[in-house]
C-alpha cells in the first residue's frame, strides 16, 4: 500500500507536466487540463492499490486524463450544442513537423508559458503551475506574494493565451534563439527563487529541484542548444554547494569559509560533465561561462587552491557577452583575488564613480571587504555600515554586522 | 483569429523618410496572403473629436480620449492563424521600425 502511494507521489513529480501538456494539446483548454490531471492522479490512488502500479505510470495517467477530458467535452457539447467543436477536438495524431522531429508536449508547454506576449512574472508562475504539481499557494509563498495575487496572475495569463491566440507549440526555427533565451531566463529565475539567500523553506527547496528537473528536460529536448546544457550545469554546480551555504543558524557562509566536505561530489561531477559536453559544441554563451566559473570554484580542493586568474578571465568573457555592472563587480572580486585587493579596489571605485550600482548592497560590501584586506579599517567599517543599510535579507544583514564588528566598527 | 492592428506613431514626426514609412508594399503583401481584411490611415489627433453622454447629456470635446505621446496613425484588421502570425505580420509593417503596433484580438464567444 505504501509502495503504491510512493509510486503515485513519484508520478506526481515526474509526470504532472506531461499529463497537463497532453490534455492542453488535445483540447486547448488549460483549466480543463489541470482539472483532468488532478482527476487522473485521484483515480490512480483508487485503482493502483487494487490493480497494481502500471508498467508505464505516465502513459496510464495521460490516457486517463485524456479520456476524462473527452468525457467533459462531450458532455459540454451535448449541453451547449457545440457538437461540431467536439468533433473537431477529437484527439488525432500529433502533427509531425517537416523535419520529422515530434517535440515533447512539455516542451510546447514551456515555450507557451514563456511566450514574450506574457508578462515575465506570469511566465515564471505559469511555468511552475502547469509543469509541476505545485499548488498556487505554494508558488505564492515562494515568490512572497499573497495567494489571491498569484491566482489572479495565473488566471490572467491563461485568459490571455486563450483570447490573444498564443499558439501551443515550440516556435519555428527562426524564432527559436529569441524564445529559447526567454525560457532559459525563466528557468534560471525559478532556480534563484529557491536559491536566494535566506530562502530555505520546503517550497523553495522543491522549486530549486523543479528548476533542475525542467532544465534537465530542456537540455535533453534541445540537444542542439548548448546554452540549455550550460544552464543545467550551472544549476547543478550551484546546488551542489547548497548544504554548505548556510550555518546552523541559517546564516550565509561565504564561499571561502564553506566546509567543502559537505559539497555534493556527485552533483559536481555531473555538472562538470554536462558543462564539458556543452563546451564541446563550441557555441559559448553566458550560461556556459557562468557554469565554467562555478566549476572552477567546485573543482578547488581548498579556497586557497581556487584558480582566480582563470575566474577573472571568465568574468571578462562574461562581461563581453552579457555586459552588466553586476558582472563587472564580480570580475573585480576575482581580479582582487588574482592580482591583489588594490587592483580589485580600483575596478570597484570606477564602478562606484559611474554610479551604475547605486543602492546595490554588494557594491559597498565588496568595497568594505577589499579595504579590510588592505588594512584600511576605518574606511572598511564605513563601507560595511553602508552595505548594512542596503542589504535586503536578514541573513545578509547578520553576516555584514559580524564583519563590521570584526573591523572594530 | 481576427486582430486589430493599431498603427501608432510616437507623436510628432518620425526620423524616417516618406518612402520608409510607405505601407504600400506591406498592404500589397498582406492582401496577397489573404490575411488583411481592411485598414486605413487616420487623420492626426488634432482632428479627433471625443463624444461622451452623461446623464442623458451629450458632451463633445476636442481631441483624442487620451493625451499621450503615442498616437494612432491608422489601423488594419487581419485574420490569421494565431498571435505568432499576427506578430510576424505586424513586425513587417514599416511603422513598427519607427513607432509601434498594438495587436488587439477581437472579442469572440
Amino acid at each position: 500500500m505504501d509502495r503504491v502511494k510512493e509510486a503515485v507521489a513519484d508520478a506526481w513529480g515526474e509526470e504532472w507536466g506531461r499529463v497537463v501538456a497532453a490534455v492542453i494539446r488535445q483540447t486547448g483548454d488549460w483549466d480543463l487540463a489541470e482539472e483532468c490531471a488532478q482527476d487522473a492522479f485521484e483515480r490512480a490512488l483508487e485503482r493502483w492499490p487494487r490493480d497494481g502500479v502500471p508498467g508505464r505510470p505516465g502513459a496510464w495517467l495521460t490516457t486517463t486524463a485524456r479520456h476524462r477530458a473527452l468525457d467533459v467535452l462531450r458532455r459540454r457539447a451535448n449541453e451547449t450544442a457545440k457538437l461540431r467543436e467536439a468533433a473537431r477536438l477529437a484527439p488525432g495524431p500529433a502533427p509531425v513537423p517537416a523535419d520529422g522531429a515530434v517535440p515533447d508536449d512539455r516542451l510546447r508547454l514551456i515555450f507557451t508559458c514563456c511566450h514574450p506576449a506574457l508578462p515575465p512574472a506570469a511566465q515564471v508562475a505559469l511555468t511552475l503551475r502547469t509543469l509541476t504539481g505545485l499548488s498556487t499557494a505554494e508558488i505564492a509563498r515562494a515568490f512572497l506574494v499573497p495567494e489571491p495575487t498569484m491566482a489572479q496572475r495565473l488566471t490572467r495569463a491563461k485568459n490571455k493565451i486563450r483570447h490573444a491566440g498564443i499558439p501551443f507549440r515550440v516556435p519555428p526555427r527562426e524564432l527559436l534563439p529569441e524564445r529559447t533565451s526567454a525560457v532559459l531566463a525563466v528557468l534560471y529565475l525559478l532556480f534563484n527563487a529557491g536559491y536566494a539567500p535566506g530562502a530555505a523553506g520546503p517550497d523553495q527547496r522543491r522549486i530549486t529541484a523543479e528548476a533542475i528537473r525542467l532544465s534537465r528536460l530542456l537540455a535533453r529536448l534541445l540537444p542542439q542548444e548548448p546554452e540549455a546544457a550550460g544552464l543545467l550545469a550551472l544549476m547543478l554546480l550551484h546546488d551542489a554547494r547548497g548544504a554548505a551555504r548556510t550555518d546552523a543558524a541559517g546564516d550565509l557562509v561565504p564561499l571561502e569559509e564553506q566546509d567543502r566536505g559537505r559539497w555534493d561530489r556527485e552533483r559536481i561531477a555531473e555538472g562538470t560533465a554536462v558543462l564539458d559536453e556543452a563546451l564541446a559544441v563550441r557555441q559559448p554563451g553566458p550560461y556556459q561561462v557562468q557554469a565554467a566559473i562555478a566549476a572552477c570554484h567546485a573543482g578547488a580542493e581548498t579556497a586557497q587552491a581556487t584558480d582566480w586568474p582563470q575566474i577573472a578571465l571568465l568574468y571578462g568573457e562574461l562581461a563581453r557577452m552579457a555586459p552588466s555592472p553586476v558582472v563587472e563587480l564580480n570580475r573585480a572580486v576575482a581580479v582582487a583575488m588574482a592580482e591583489g585587493p588594490r587592483k580589485g579596489l580600483e575596478l570597484v571605485e570606477s564602478l562606484a564613480a559611474a554610479g551604475r550600482l547605486a543602492g546595490y548592497h554588494l557594491l559597498p560590501a565588496t568595497r568594505a571587504d577589499l579595504l579590510r584586506r588592505l588594512g584600511e579599517r576605518q574606511q572598511a567599517a564605513a563601507a560595511y555600515r553602508e552595505a548594512l543599510r542596503l542589504a535586503p535579507t536578514e541573513a545578509e544583514r547578520r553576516f555584514l554586522a559580524r564583519r563590521l564588528a570584526e573591523t572594530g566598527g | 483569429m481576427k486582430y486589430l492592428l493599431l498603427i501608432c506613431s510616437e507623436g510628432e514626426g518620425y526620423d524616417a523618410t516618406e518612402q520608409e514609412l510607405d505601407a504600400g508594399p506591406w498592404v500589397e503583401e498582406m492582401d496577397g496572403r489573404g490575411v488583411r481584411l481592411t485598414g486605413n490611415r487616420t487623420r492626426p489627433a488634432a482632428d479627433a473629436t471625443t463624444v461622451r453622454v452623461r446623464d442623458g447629456a451629450q458632451l463633445v470635446t476636442d481631441g483624442p480620449y487620451a493625451e499621450t505621446k503615442e498616437q494612432m496613425a491608422g489601423f488594419d484588421i487581419i485574420d490569421c492563424a494565431d498571435l505568432d502570425e499576427a506578430i510576424e505580420i505586424a513586425s513587417k509593417h514599416p511603422v513598427a521600425r519607427y513607432g509601434m503596433i498594438e495587436i488587439r484580438p477581437f472579442w469572440t464567444d
